[in-house]
């Protein structure tokens, strides 16, 4: 019987953006039409289990929402003296289901996407709308997976919709299609990573972000098949997060790839990733996921840390250095050069970070350093190098494992 | 990101009384909330009222106190969930008042990790 709400959740969430882009395009008001949305399916969550799922799911949700825009409406008017828009909110509660296509319910879940990653929202704001008008969650679930109260998360959304509530309804334009859409994505690589780097705490009520930006990456792939870049970043999703049963200890301890078992790595997931990404290459003009997914999939396929084809790992961190340069990528790119060309060479690379304003207080570049210290033999500076990274972090995990590395070097 | 912004200022009596008309304070709040960057808060106590609890060798001392010769003291707290530290800073500039003279801003430990 526990399983009942949970599939119930599973059958409504991918639901839920095609309910959302159909009350829409009928009614406007994307702040209204939401909430609508919302309501239709917390009485769908609480109904279904009990009446049993109804043979159009999607037409119920549909007359729902309508209904609840309607009654909305209804009290607001009366509310300003029954002003007569009346006749505007006859004929809602008609039978929705027939004009809806599948097309059309593919093109508005794009087309949410677009709005809820408007350039206007802040990336959080953009990351807490998306999961509730296209991912379906609750405001209390989005709260729990960020850790913020729910009222903190409820103002979030509330205001991300009202500044997005004059936008048309639509695609954006050609023009700026690109830049839009590398949004989007960036918002999913979000929610991938705040769901990935949380450790399996005691908080159940956490849902599980890295399997909601999975299903949404593949939304988004399905529904472009040409974009490269939307095919690398769910390959680079699914390659990283095949890694996860090995990526922690059993008392929440981070395991670096060098040392993780790799038979706990998922193996279905990795040969989807490895051959989305290779005929993606095959054919698409490359960019920095599909990068980043070549060099995920080069790791997956190494048997053995001491098997990993560094070489090519290199080669690929130099070519997203070029398109996509950043500090990060250059620290990535010093740990394979120090593999293929020595120590010394890495940390020649590293030290070009030194003048770079960007970094920071980025622990990753003491950590790196302590790492390709530890490699040339120079134990005492590996050490004070892990521990000026122990104490740049934020992150509780990481300064763990940062002392611990620290612990193994003689004083 | 979760900031603690720690208000430093001189305790007077009856500021637990004026903070509630404190502008700054007001201004604060209001903007937070409707950002949804506001996630807790809380003036503290006259430090008069402070207690101080020590443990040694096994046994547990409690004694009154500090009181510190310093005039500036810990007032309160404002958590906050924001963008980036340029942002933590720029609030805790708003607070910067009459009573309050200083305002440390602190990053929390995060629970999350990356392996590397």
């Amino acid at each position: 019987m526990n399983e009942r709400p949970a599939d119930i959740g599973e059958l409504l969430r991918p639901l839920a953006p095609q309910v959302l882009g159909v009350v829409v395009r009928r009614h406007g008001q994307f702040d209204a039409c939401e909430d609508a949305v919302q309501d239709a399916l917390l009485a769908a969550a609480v109904q279904w289990p009990v009446e049993g799922v109804p043979d159009n799911p999607r037409g119920w949700l549909i007359t729902v929402a309508s209904r609840r825009l309607a009654d909305q409406w209804r009290s607001e008017n009366a509310r300003r003296r029954r002003e007569s828009t009346a006749a505007a909110l006859d004929g809602m509660d008609a039978a929705p289901a027939a004009d809806v296509d599948r097309a059309g319910a593919a093109d508005d879940t794009l087309t949410l996407l677009f709005l809820c990653c408007h350039p206007a929202l802040s990336p959080p704001s953009q990351v807490a709308l998306t999961l509730r008008a296209v991912g379906g969650l609750t405001t209390t679930q989005i709260a729990h997976a960020f850790l913020v109260p729910e009222s903190t998360m409820a103002q979030r959304i509330s205001r991300a919709k009202r500044t997005v509530a004059g936008t048309e309804f639509a695609r954006p334009a050609e023009a700026e299609r690109t830049e839009r859409l590398g949004a989007v994505l960036h918002v999913l690589y979000l929610v991938f990573n705040e769901g990935y780097t949380a450790t399996s705490g005691p908080d159940l009520q956490r849902p599980d972000l890295t399997r909601e930006a999975i299903r949404l990456a593949r939304q988004v792939h399905r529904l472009l098949p040409d974009d490269g870049e939307a095919a690398g970043l769910l390959a680079l999703m699914l390659i990283t997060d095949a890694r996860r049963p090995a990526r922690t200890r059993p008392d929440g301890a981070l395991v670096p790839l060098a040392e993780q078992d790799r038979s706990r790595w998922d193996t279905a997931p990795i040969a989807e990733g490895v051959a989305l990404i290779s005929a993606t290459l095959a054919r698409a003009p490359v960019g920095p996921y599909q990068l980043q997914a070549a060099i995920a999939a080069v790791h997956a396929e190494a048997g053995r840390a001491e098997d990993t084809d560094w070489p090519q790992v290199a080669a690929l961190y130099r070519v997203l250095d070029v398109l996509a340069p950043g500090p990060v990528v250059t620290l990535n790119r010093a740990v394979a050069v120090a593999m293929v060309d020595g120590p010394q060479a890495g940390l020649d690379l590293l030290a070009t970070l030194d003048s770079d304003e960007r970094i920071g207080g980025l622990h990753r570049v003491p950590a790196v350093r302590g790492h390709l210290l530890e490699m040339a033999g120079d134990e005492a500076a590996a050490r004070s190098a892990y521990l000026e990274a122990a104490r740049r972090t934020t992150s509780v995990p990481e300064q763990r494992y940062l002392e611990d590395r620290a612990a193994r070097l003689p004083l | 990101m979760k900031y603690m912004l720690l208000t430093y200022g001189i305790p007077a009596p009856g500021a637990h009384l004026e903070a509630s008309g404190n502008g700054a304070e007001d201004t604060l709040l209001a903007e937070i909330v409707e950002t949804g960057e506001w996630v807790d808060r809380a003036p503290l106590a006259d430090p008069a009222l402070t207690r101080t609890v020590r443990v040694l060798d096994g046994a547990v001392g409690t004694t009154d106190g500090p009181f510190t010769a310093v005039a500036e003291q810990l007032t309160g707290y404002w958590l906050v969930d924001c963008e980036s530290m340029g942002r933590a800073l720029e609030l805790a500039a708003l607070l910067a008042g009459t009573r309050t003279v200083a305002v440390e801003v602190r990053p929390l430990m995060d629970p999350s990790g990356m392996e590397m």
